[in-house]
């Protein structure tokens, strides 16, 4: 029997700041345990939180770039808990007056159909600290490090009818947060981590089935098989007669499988009530229209912009809008080569190859898009050949100088393509006098052999000649024009 | 609203307190009269009334986004009786 999956998301955001959400302790990724952990991030006797504005203004970025209502009064509370990584045993986070509220995301899928998925709400909270079991002896570690790093949950309606639309969905969060420069969308350092709540129903069906969660996913292809995995399990269970139980699962990539997290018996009774050490957050239309009038431009108007330059496939358009800091670089390399398709192909080709192999990011890259610019100017203009390109890329790859400009290199290490004819004309006719076989077979009607003899031409001329020149006089020269 | 033995239980469990039938009994007296209270309160008419986060008529003042805080990871952990390398430590809790 067929059944209709049903999912929604709730991502969470690791907000850009430099200190935290209700302290001035550092947001820093990757310090020293507990060395960013102040007396507010500890809960002790005494402390009182302060709000953090970027963390507002990064907040209502977000609802502003979806349409979404923002939430003018918006106030915070306490969700009560007990765990090791939460001092104060509960989390200040917004429950019934979120900043942003109800919005939408356009999606086009991987086939072109498109879908919008409903955001129910966008709230403010603080993140946990970081419980560590390894090499703990028996005891669990607590960095609090991460303790009131702000987070933006942003909670999706069950729009989402498979797994491959819920991963477009959180690609989609991702490239819109990194445009937006509210995170940096690093998922390594768990900068965005997303719980997936899951549950099918006959279709036609109007009433949602039980739902698990699936907690803490922070790469979209654990999203992708968390899910799969799940509505197999579902599946099996509701098939062989079974009934399904609400419950918190964490998925283990490990064995492909979900594991339940919380039991029935203790599933949890936060006792949301308003924080009283918080006042409530007004926002104003001024503060409002300035965010507005400084929102960058979109993924989707970028990726529409690039599809439009001369050359570009909506493929390249895609690759090259994805990710803000790859678009930012691709267009500085055309601002220089004023040339679009060349440089998208070095951009996606060599440049993402070395990348890619030096496990580096682009903002890193060794080759900056100026000289990338200057050296796609080059070969298009036939000073240079695309193999000696590829030397000189290297080795600026291997030896990094942003200072030095390309024509200086060519200049200096003599690179520049032979476009002298006599000199040109000299090596064919000695390539020639030293293939003399060679050159036989050819007239002899054996035309593949004029590759080799081409590759001997490049070789005499250091690479520096132009094929297609090579070839058209060694045709003369063997008396085939 | 009568708070039932099973309820208090509940939320003796959830604030992570422990009660004896007598400390039982006690706390159901409590809060049940509070609840009483609670549900006078109700009887009153709000619906022309805003909902009040706080006593205070103010609104939340922001602070700029500055590092404004130093490491003082050693004399807050010796608060503490239960550290190591420089993380504090607890009975092992893993899910």
């Amino acid at each position: 029997m067929a059944w209709e999956v049903v999912i929604g998301l709730e991502i969470h955001v690791q907000l850009a700041t430099r200190s935290k959400i209700f302290s001035g302790a550092s947001t820093r990724f990757g310090e020293a345990p507990n060395t960013q952990a102040c007396a507010v991030d500890l809960a002790l006797p005494g402390v009182l939180p302060v709000l953090n504005e970027q963390a507002i203004s990064h907040a209502l970025t977000f609802g502003l770039a979806i349409g979404a209502e923002l939430g003018k009064r918006s106030s915070f509370d306490r969700k009560n808990y007990f765990y090791p990584d939460l001092p104060k045993g509960y989390q200040i986070t917004q429950f019934a007056h979120p900043i942003v509220g109800r919005g939408a995301i356009e999606l086009v899928l991987e086939d072109g159909e498109q879908l919008t998925v409903g955001i129910t709400r966008a709230h403010l909270e603080e993140d946990a600290g970081k419980s560590l079991h390894e090499n703990m002896h028996g005891l669990t570690g607590i960095d609090l490090n991460r303790a009131g790093t702000p987070l933006l949950e942003i909670v999706s309606e069950p729009d989402m009818r498979n797994a491959k639309q819920a991963v477009a969905y959180f690609q989609k969060i991702h490239a819109l947060v990194k445009y937006l420069r509210i995170c940096d969308g690093n998922l390594n350092e768990g900068s965005m981590r997303c719980d997936a709540n899951v549950s099918i129903r006959k279709p036609g069906e109007k009433k949602l089935g039980v739902r698990t969660e699936i907690k803490n996913l922070n790469s979209f292809r654990f999203l992708e098989k968390a899910i799969n995995f799940e509505i197999g399990r579902q599946t099996e269970v509701l098939e062989n007669g079974g009934s399904l139980q609400q419950a918190t699962l964490l998925y283990d990539a490990d064995k492909n499988e979900t594991r339940p997290m919380r039991s029935k018996e203790t599933s949890e009774d936060y006792r949301y009530f308003p924080d009283p050490d918080l006042l409530p957050v007004l926002i104003s239309q001024e503060i409002i229209d300035t965010l507005k009038s400084r929102l960058p431009e979109l993924p989707e108007a970028r990726r529409q912009r690039f599809e439009k330059m001369p050359g570009l496939s909506s493929y390249d358009a895609a690759r090259l809008s994805e990710d803000p800091d790859i678009a930012d670089y691709f267009e500085a390399v055309v601002e220089q080569s004023k040339l679009t398709k060349l440089s998208a192909n070095w951009v996606m080709g060599e440049l993402s190859a070395l990348l890619n192999r030096l496990d580096l990011p682009i903002e890193k890259a060794p080759v900056s898009a100026q000289q990338l610019g200057q050296l796609v100017a080059r070969i298009s203009d036939n000073t240079i050949s695309g193999n000696i390109a590829k030397q000189i890329f290297e080795d600026l790859a291997n030896n990094p100088n942003v200072a030095v400009h390309i024509d200086d290199i060519i200049e200096s290490q003599n690179l520049g393509q032979l476009n002298d004819k006599n000199a040109l004309n000299d090596i064919v006719e000695q390539v020639i006098d030293d293939n003399p076989v060679q050159a036989q077979q050819y007239r002899d009607g054996k035309i593949k052999i004029l590759a080799y003899l081409v590759g001997q031409v490049m070789k005499q001329s250091q690479g520096k000649a132009n094929p297609k020149e090579v070839s058209a006089l060694l045709l003369t020269k063997l008396g085939s024009l | 609203m009568i708070i039932e033995l099973e309820e208090l239980k509940n939320l003796g469990r959830l604030a992570k307190i422990e009660l004896d039938s007598r400390a039982q009994n006690r706390a159901a007296t409590d809060l049940n009269n509070i609840m009483q209270m609670i549900a006078q309160m109700q009887s009153v008419d709000t619906s022309n009334t805003n909902p009040m986060e706080n006593p205070l008529d103010a609104i939340q003042r922001l602070r700029l986004d500055e590092v404004s805080e130093s490491d003082h990871r050693d004399e807050f952990q010796a608060l503490s009786e239960h550290t190591r390398d420089g993380l504090y430590t607890v009975p092992r809790v893993i899910e």
